[in-house]
């Protein structure tokens, strides 16, 4: 029995924050309530008391702004968005406010504001209910982009996008909750140090993904070994700013890269990892062209027979990489 | 007019035709007098100054002159200590000025020198002076408003009795976040005082065009909140109801809410009158409001208390001239940022 799933472990993360860091508090909707966040705050009210877990109208612009706006004032807020969907109208304390901040005031202030947005999506929830929207954030410069796709990142990431000076956009998905690990003591890390990591070694093909997608890559590598192929996973983790140095050594390594970003395809991550990749490398090192596999380019269907090919699965992920292997 | 839920026309307070007599100064010193008609004509100068330039060609971006509206920030900053958060937007030259902040670094900024008051990286629109208790200002117009509402939010988790102050036009009230803002502030109970300058006009459009009714505290009394409609071109009127918002924010009394009447004598940007260039917005009227000048009617109650002469007038434009003539050739010798600063400032170091 491990002694964290993903869900309890950015549980570890809010209880470490608000025990020790007075400047914390968390504002967003659901945070009273046992039905929007899984089991990632339970409790949080009842032992920080509600000035600092608050649960808020239906407000997600002036909610967010407040947060930021906080930031400016000496606190690291952290702003819950139980469905990344419903904080599009946050857009502007986010990305015109939040992001443009430090550079717009001569780097003399920084919104130290952590963006909690959850991917909640599957059961036939449809278009409006299940975006995964890391894409667009990585975009902006000045905002940081983080997504753990394992139990360790989800706490100890979440412990660094709080103390990091700038506003980060940390990213959770449900569909990861359910992973469990063994975590050793909490250790604060500088976000600014955290790029992209390995988290298998291969040598016949590299897997790059993050966050929901880097579990479909691992699942797929052990299927991959089965069949005596060798697959790299490498895990995106930050994805802005984007440092491609790692990816670059591993598809250097390989020769063959497969991309997997569980968001859409067109000026999606699959397309900015890919392109980082094959600029910085000579044409005779890869031994075939790279391969993505994302989602199709329209909204989420709420149909099971559309939600069913909408989501890429292991077998597309196995498919792939057999084709990236048989050139 | 202190019940504005029962109002539903700004009547006369949207008229150039009231208001234009010396203001009632009560019991106030000649020294406070003295300081508020020196911080007006301050402000006012030097965004003559601006214009001037701007229409030189000397300025390369957008200057949006606040001239005729100089006493609201000046009644509120009254008001105010360096440790409370104040939030502007587009037109928030006159909300640095008065909080204390430089000419030369309001000059620098707008010059886009690494001596401005954001480092050169902001310009007239994204002005910064946090020591003076200026937190920043942009030009999404409403985009400081929940801003303000979360400072003042950290300054009740502070237990400080410090205070925010969102300034904000009658245009933005048209954005969402202007509701969720004065809903979040009343139900959290933050120390925020949204003070909104009606200058009843959005860029080019006058506000019967924008809205069904002209007066923009209807919101907060939807929201609960207290209000003051107020004639903006009289700074003791905007310094009394600053004054009791204010001290209701600071003993945990929570938001208020203050509509100052104003308008603008240059158009939405730059220094032209954009005459005809929008609805309701003629030579006459712009001619008209001139004669509601918030500082003539202060220096002619302090005419009629003795407090001020012919001589006054020379002698603090002359000082005032001297420091904005002085800030501009400082500010135009100043240097640029240095080409590092367009990545070093994307993040904190």
């Amino acid at each position: 029995m491990k002694n964290y799933n993903y869900g309890t472990a950015i549980l570890a993360a809010f209880e470490y924050l608000l025990d020790k860091y007075q400047e914390v508090f968390v504002i967003g909707q659901g945070l009273w309530s046992p039905w929007y966040v899984g089991n990632s705050m339970t409790d949080l009210d009842k032992r920080y008391g509600v000035h600092r877990i608050i649960d808020t109208p239906v407000s997600e612009s002036a909610c967010t702004g407040a947060a930021v706006g906080a930031s400016l004032s000496g606190m690291r807020p952290i702003v819950v968005h139980p469905r990344i969907d419903f904080m599009l109208y946050a857009m502007d304390a986010v990305v015109n406010q939040a992001a443009k901040w430090s550079h717009m005031v001569g780097g003399q202030a920084h919104p130290a504001v952590t963006i909690r947005g959850i991917i909640n999506r599957g059961g036939e929830q449809g278009a409006q209910h299940s975006q995964a929207l890391h894409s667009w954030f990585a975009h902006i410069p000045g905002l940081r982009v983080v997504m753990p796709a394992t139990v360790a990142d989800a706490r100890d990431l979440l412990i660094a996008s709080v103390l990091c000076d700038d506003p980060v956009m940390y990213i959770d998905d449900r569909w990861l909750y359910s992973q469990t690990d063994d975590l050793p003591e909490v250790r604060e890390i500088d976000l600014r140090a955290v790029g992209p990591r390995c988290l298998a070694v291969g040598t016949d093909l590299s897997i790059v993904a993050s966050g929901y997608s880097t579990l479909l890559a691992l699942k797929a590598r052990d299927e991959l070994a089965a069949q005596g192929v060798s697959a790299e996973v490498v895990d995106l983790r930050v994805l802005n700013p984007f440092d491609p140095t790692l990816v670059v050594e591993s598809v250097r390594k390989t020769g063959r890269m497969l991309a997997l970003d569980g968001s859409w395809r067109t000026c999606g991550m699959s397309a900015e990892v890919i392109a980082s990749v094959v600029e910085h490398l000579a044409p005779g090192e890869l031994r075939a062209a790279p391969r993505r596999i994302t989602l199709p380019d329209a909204p989420a269907p709420t149909s099971r027979i559309l939600e069913k090919i909408y989501y890429p699965d292991v077998d597309q992920v196995v498919l792939a990489a057999q084709a990236l292997m048989a050139r | 007019m202190k019940n504005p839920g029962a109002i539903y026309s700004l009547g006369e307070l949207a008229s150039p035709f009231s208001f234009q007599q010396a203001i009632d100064v009560g019991s106030r010193t000649p020294e406070q007098l003295r300081t508020l008609i020196f911080g007006m004509l301050r402000i006012r100068l030097v965004e003559n100054r601006l214009a001037q330039a701007r229409r030189q060609g000397l300025i390369g971006g957008p200057v949006h002159l606040g001239v005729g509206q100089e006493a609201i920030a000046v009644g509120v900053s009254e008001c105010l200590r360096s440790s409370d958060r104040v939030f502007g937007a587009h037109r928030s030259h006159s909300h640095v000025l008065a909080l204390g902040s430089s000419v030369r670094g309001l000059f620098s900024e707008v010059l886009g020198k690494d001596a401005g008051l954001s480092r050169g990286m902001g310009g007239s629109m994204h002005l910064w002076d946090q020591p003076n208790g200026f937190y920043g200002s942009v030009p999404i117009v409403a985009g400081t408003v929940a801003l303000a509402v979360g400072a003042g939010l950290a300054a009740k988790l502070q237990s400080s009795d410090d205070v925010a102050v969102a300034y904000l036009g009658d245009g933005a009230v048209e954005e969402g976040v202007v509701h969720e803002s004065l809903n979040l502030a009343r139900i959290q109970n933050v120390p925020v005082i949204f003070v909104v300058e009606n200058n009843l006009f959005a860029s080019h459009m006058h506000i019967s065009i924008r809205q069904p009714k002209d007066v923009t505290a209807r919101f907060a009394t939807a929201n609960d909140i207290p209000a003051r409609v107020i004639d903006g071109n009289d700074v003791i009127a905007v310094t009394e109801a600053a004054e009791e918002a204010v001290i209701r924010a600071r003993h945990g009394g929570g938001p208020s809410f203050i509509e100052a009447v104003t308008y603008r004598w240059y158009g939405h940007v730059d220094w032209r009158d954009d005459i005809d260039v929008g609805v309701n917005r003629s030579q006459d009227d712009v001619a008209n409001w001139k004669a509601r000048d918030p500082i003539a009617r202060l220096r002619a109650a302090m005419v009629a208390q003795g407090y001020w002469s012919a001589d006054h007038d020379a002698d603090l434009e002359a000082e005032l001239t001297l420091e904005i003539e002085e800030a501009w050739e400082r500010a135009m010798q100043d240097p640029y940022p240095e080409v590092s600063a367009l990545l070093d400032r994307v993040y904190a170091k």
